[in-house]
């Protein structure tokens, strides 16, 4: 059966300047936020939906706010609730292309619950968590990101939660789709913003952001520019995982684990290097390589995408299929259903 | 045979009581089904424990089912005339809801020592005092069943299964009612076991003879009135929490508006989102959300898009989406919550009836809040309320409270079928696509109603949420422009009152005395007055259903009696609102917080008391 589309598309060509909304953005200068808005609104024309159908949903915190920024249908809704209020615009009407916004403790602590069943029914929205590690709208408590050991406001002798990896959770959740961007490298973002709006089903996509007041340079280990090309790996499929400013450095799957290697050190060649394949339908590799950190770069780019039918598609067959069956044609039918008499 | 003395009624009580397992409930609404093709009216109300199937033969275990028939019936009854125990602990905790003088048929088999001990019961059951205040028949359903069953070649298990079949006989005897339309609904429900078929309808039809051949039962047969004051038209039995779900598609198709529940399990309500889930052929979108407060956001988002969004919860679910509704508040958008009271706080009494919510649907919100609040008062009118409730939602762009509770949602009631197409109209505010005025809070001077306008609309690009915002949309934190949002906000729900009926006044209007109700307690409040009317006490009766606002008239109404006494299942919620809002009159209390609906007799000699004083 072909795959069915819900969202009419654009009638005409639209550019950034079209999603940009007459709010004034309230953002502290400097914040990774700034960005990834741009990359949204650089997003949008290459998704070809129909701009009365958008509807952004957001949380609560300094990310949330993003739905007015954007010229569309929005809802900024409460903390933690934003997929459970996505879920509801999508089951209305299909026909609304739906993008959720979230920051790490409303995606990931308040809103952990909805976020990981919106991932495992593959709800057809697009998710994008901006991870910057901490609390920053109450002014700098500790996430469930926030690295081990970290000082925060409510940690001042030292964090001792153990933070969660949110790819690791979308693949326990059995996510379909899981990517990550970094707020500083925008076309990349914009790139796999594409991808992920293009993905039927659900697709989160972790940006790391930086907080430049309350956690600055929580990223900065992996993303200077100084250190990046070997703190990353940008992954593509179908291609093998180099990284490196030469291109030279890449990983292997000995087995076990993933270990980073050098091309031409210890009779390495290219062909030792593991090809990505972000369509594998088991997660055991997908995880791995979420997981990276350390010794081992850490993975940008579209870490999984795989075919599954999403919510909608499932929920909308179903609902024709009944319909289509119903013994009632109308409500006056049910109601004079089974056992009645006259009186 | 002895010639049967017919005992004539206008209404009897008949209780099942047995094990989880023993199938009362299905005994009972067998004997209410045939009651009510027989012409009778009827009223059931199911009182089963929160296990599933707790120890077989302990108190804990115990499910009962009470139908009440006769010519007019507005409550499941107070005290039994037939009393059904189908083991030990059945006997020994239900016996007190039977009258005296009531006959109680047990099932004399599963009086065995194990079973006694299991019960508590360590001396002779039945005492002399008891058989002296009860005609008790000691029926050995069990063997009878079984050797029925040995006779078809039936395993135990499966004969066991018909025990309540032999009960339901005797039953029928007792009340001079026909097997066939018992026999029809076997036929029906076992149309691909004939062996099952045909064993049923053979302990049933023993169970029949049983009684014919004992001559105990031949001076207790009644003969139950028939109803003669029912409005003509085509009738069917119905549950509250059915009704509620019917309501809400009524509703749906009438406005024009996709129907979704977004919901999550919870007894008692659950049958809301159970029946609509089989109704998804008429349209009805279900999510079963991961948790209460994804079913009520669910439901928000839902009605940002444009559906007639609904949440079916109870009271630890209805604690649990309070942030939500003030988000609907501040979003004004439409939203049905129904809330089906169960004894709290917290996990309390769940398969027990209470009005324990009543403050919490009224003021359980941080802020200023305010939404619509309303309450069904019997079974079949959950149709009613619940159609009101999605009316109001979209017509008033406002979260509507619907109160029913375990005693509505559970119990059933004969329900007199409407036309769809003769329900009031329902007409949502929506916006045009590309108004150039369109702003998200612009109000209609009149009834304060902002627009709806749905993602899809073309040219009514907007943003809401849960921050204030002024009317004409951008965020605001202005003080003057907050205190005009929370009055604009107030004064649109105050002003539904203009679209609502006025109170009315039951029994003697020029009343010594004024009843007070609301909600699901209609039924025992009516009879009560009623009664004391017939006994020639002046005693009137008001019943609100309409509970936020209030109907204009309830003041006048209340100042115009020297006593008046608020009759609810809770510790005096609604006469707390009322006192808020009418200091000026006095007012009495009559409470209970049993999990029990009211007694007739318990409510008459409350106002009994009040009238003396």
């Amino acid at each position: 059966m072909a795959k069915r589309h819900f969202v009419p598309n654009a009638e005409r060509e639209y550019t950034k300047a079209d999603f940009a909304s007459d709010q004034m953005v309230k953002w502290c200068p400097g914040c990774g936020d700034h960005a990834i808005l741009s990359s949204l609104l650089n997003t949008f024309p290459h998704v070809n939906h129909k701009k009365e159908n958008i509807c952004m949903v957001s949380g609560i915190g300094c990310s949330s706010r993003i739905p007015y920024y954007v010229d569309s249908y929005g809802f900024h809704s409460i903390h933690g609730r934003a997929c459970a209020v996505a879920t509801g615009v999508k089951l209305a009407n299909p026909a609304i292309s739906v993008w959720v916004a979230m920051g790490d403790g409303d995606a990931l602590s308040i809103g952990g619950n909805h976020l990981i069943h919106a991932v495992r029914r593959n709800q057809d929205f697009n998710i994008t968590i901006f991870n910057n590690e901490i609390y920053g709208l109450t002014k700098g408590q500790y996430s469930p990101t926030t690295k081990f050991g970290q000082i925060t406001k409510t940690s001042p002798f030292g964090n001792i939660d153990y933070p969660f990896n949110p790819g690791e959770l979308v693949m326990g959740a059995q996510g379909t789709f899981f990517a990550r961007a970094i707020d500083g490298m925008p076309n990349l973002t914009t790139d796999i913003m594409v991808r992920a709006a293009k993905h039927d089903g659900c697709s989160v996509v972790e940006v790391l952001q930086n907080c430049m007041i309350f956690n600055n340079g929580a990223h900065a280990e992996i993303t200077d520019r100084a250190v990046r090309d070997d703190k990353i790996i940008i992954l593509e499929h179908g291609k093998p995982m180099l990284f490196g400013k030469d291109h030279n450095r890449g990983l292997r799957f000995n087995g076990r684990y993933f270990e980073a290697v050098t091309l031409g050190e210890n009779g390495v060649t290219i062909d030792d290097i593991m090809i990505h394949d972000e369509e594998c339908e088991d997660t055991g590799i997908h995880m791995s390589l979420a997981r990276m950190h350390g010794d081992l770069p850490v993975a940008i780019g579209v870490i999984r995408n795989v075919n599954r039918p999403s919510y909608t598609e499932l929920y909308e067959d179903k609902m024709d299929e009944v319909m289509a069956a119903s013994k009632y044609k109308c409500v006056d039918d049910l109601l004079n259903s089974g056992d009645t008499w006259e009186v | 045979m002895t010639q049967n003395q017919i005992v004539k009624a206008d209404d009897i009580v008949v209780r099942f009581a047995g094990d989880s397992g023993d199938g009362m409930q299905l005994s009972g609404t067998l004997f209410s089904d045939a009651s009510a093709l027989t012409g009778n009216d009827i009223a059931t109300f199911p009182d089963y424990p929160p296990e599933i199937r707790a120890p077989h033969n302990t108190i804990s275990g115990v499910s009962g089912y009470q139908v009440h028939v006769g010519s007019r019936i507005y409550s499941s009854g107070d005290k039994c005339d037939i009393l059904v125990c189908m083991n030990p602990a059945s006997f020994k905790s239900n016996l007190h809801w039977a009258k005296k003088g009531a006959t109680v048929i047990v099932d004399i088999d599963t009086f065995t020592d194990d079973a006694l001990q299991k019960a508590g019961i360590t001396d002779n059951p039945f005492s002399d005092e008891m058989e002296r205040a009860y005609t008790i028949i000691k029926a050995p359903i069990t063997s009878f069943t079984a050797r029925i069953g040995q006779e078809q070649g039936a395993d135990k298990k499966t004969a066991d299964k018909c025990r309540n079949m032999f009960a339901l006989g005797i039953i029928f005897y007792m009340t001079h009612k026909e097997l066939d339309h018992t026999f029809a609904y076997l036929e029906r429900k076992f149309a691909k076991k004939p062996d099952v078929i045909k064993l049923n309808k053979a302990v049933l039809s023993e169970g029949y003879e049983y009684a014919d051949k004992l001559e105990v039962v031949h001076s207790h047969i009644f003969e139950v009135s028939k109803c003669t004051t029912m409005p003509k038209g085509r009738y069917r039995n119905i549950t509250g929490n059915v009704a509620t779900a019917w309501g809400l598609l009524a509703a749906a198709e009438r406005s024009g508006r996709r129907l979704f529940l977004g919901s999550y399990p919870i007894t008692p309500a659950t049958d809301i989102m159970v029946e609509l889930a089989k109704n998804k052929g008429l349209g009805a979108r279900v999510f079963q959300a991961e948790d209460e407060i994804a079913g009520i956001c669910s439901a928000i988002g839902a009605s940002y898009a444009g559906a007639l969004a609904c949440t079916s919860t109870s009271g630890p679910g209805l604690s649990l989406k309070s942030e939500a509704l003030g988000l609907a508040v501040m979003t004004e958008l439409p939203l049905v919550v129904i809330d089906v009271q169960r004894g709290g706080p917290s996990t309390g009494l769940p398969t027990k009836t209470e009005q324990g919510d009543l403050v919490q649907a009224l003021y359980g919100r941080n802020g200023e809040a305010p939404l619509v609040v309303l309450a069904a008062s019997s079974s079949a009118n959950c149709f009613y309320w619940a159609y009101e409730a999605a009316k109001i939602a979209l017509e008033h762009m406002t979260p509507v409270i619907l109160l029913s509770d375990a005693y509505l949602g559970n119990g059933s009631q004969l329900f007199r079928i409407p036309k769809v197409a003769d329900l009031p109209s329902i007409n949502p505010p929506l916006a045009t696509p590309n108004d150039p005025n369109y702003r998200p809070y612009r109000r209609d001077p009149e009834t304060f109603v902002r627009q709806w306008a749905l993602p899809g609309m073309e040219g009514l690009n907007h943003r809401v949420g849960g921050l204030e915002k002024t009317p004409d949309g951008p965020l605001s934190v202005a003080p003057e422009n907050h205190a005009l949002m929370v009055h604009n906000r107030q004064e649109k729900v105050n002003r539904v009152a203009n679209y609502i009926p006025n109170q009315e006044v039951q029994g003697d209007p020029d009343g010594d005395l004024l009843v007070v109700g609301w909600g699901g307690t209609s039924g025992a409040l009516t009879l009560a007055v009623e009664e004391m009317n017939k006994e020639g006490k002046k005693v009137a009766y008001t019943h609100f259903n309409y509970i936020c606002p209030l109907p204009k008239n309830t003041g006048d109404i209340l100042r115009k009696y020297r006593k008046i006494v608020v009759c609810e299942l809770n510790n005096g919620q609604f006469l707390g609102y009322l006192r808020t809002q009418f200091p000026e009159c006095p007012m009495h209390q009559f409470n209970k917080v049993m999990g029990l609906p009211f007694e007739v007799s318990e409510l008459k000699e409350c106002f009994n008391k009040i009238l003396a004083e």
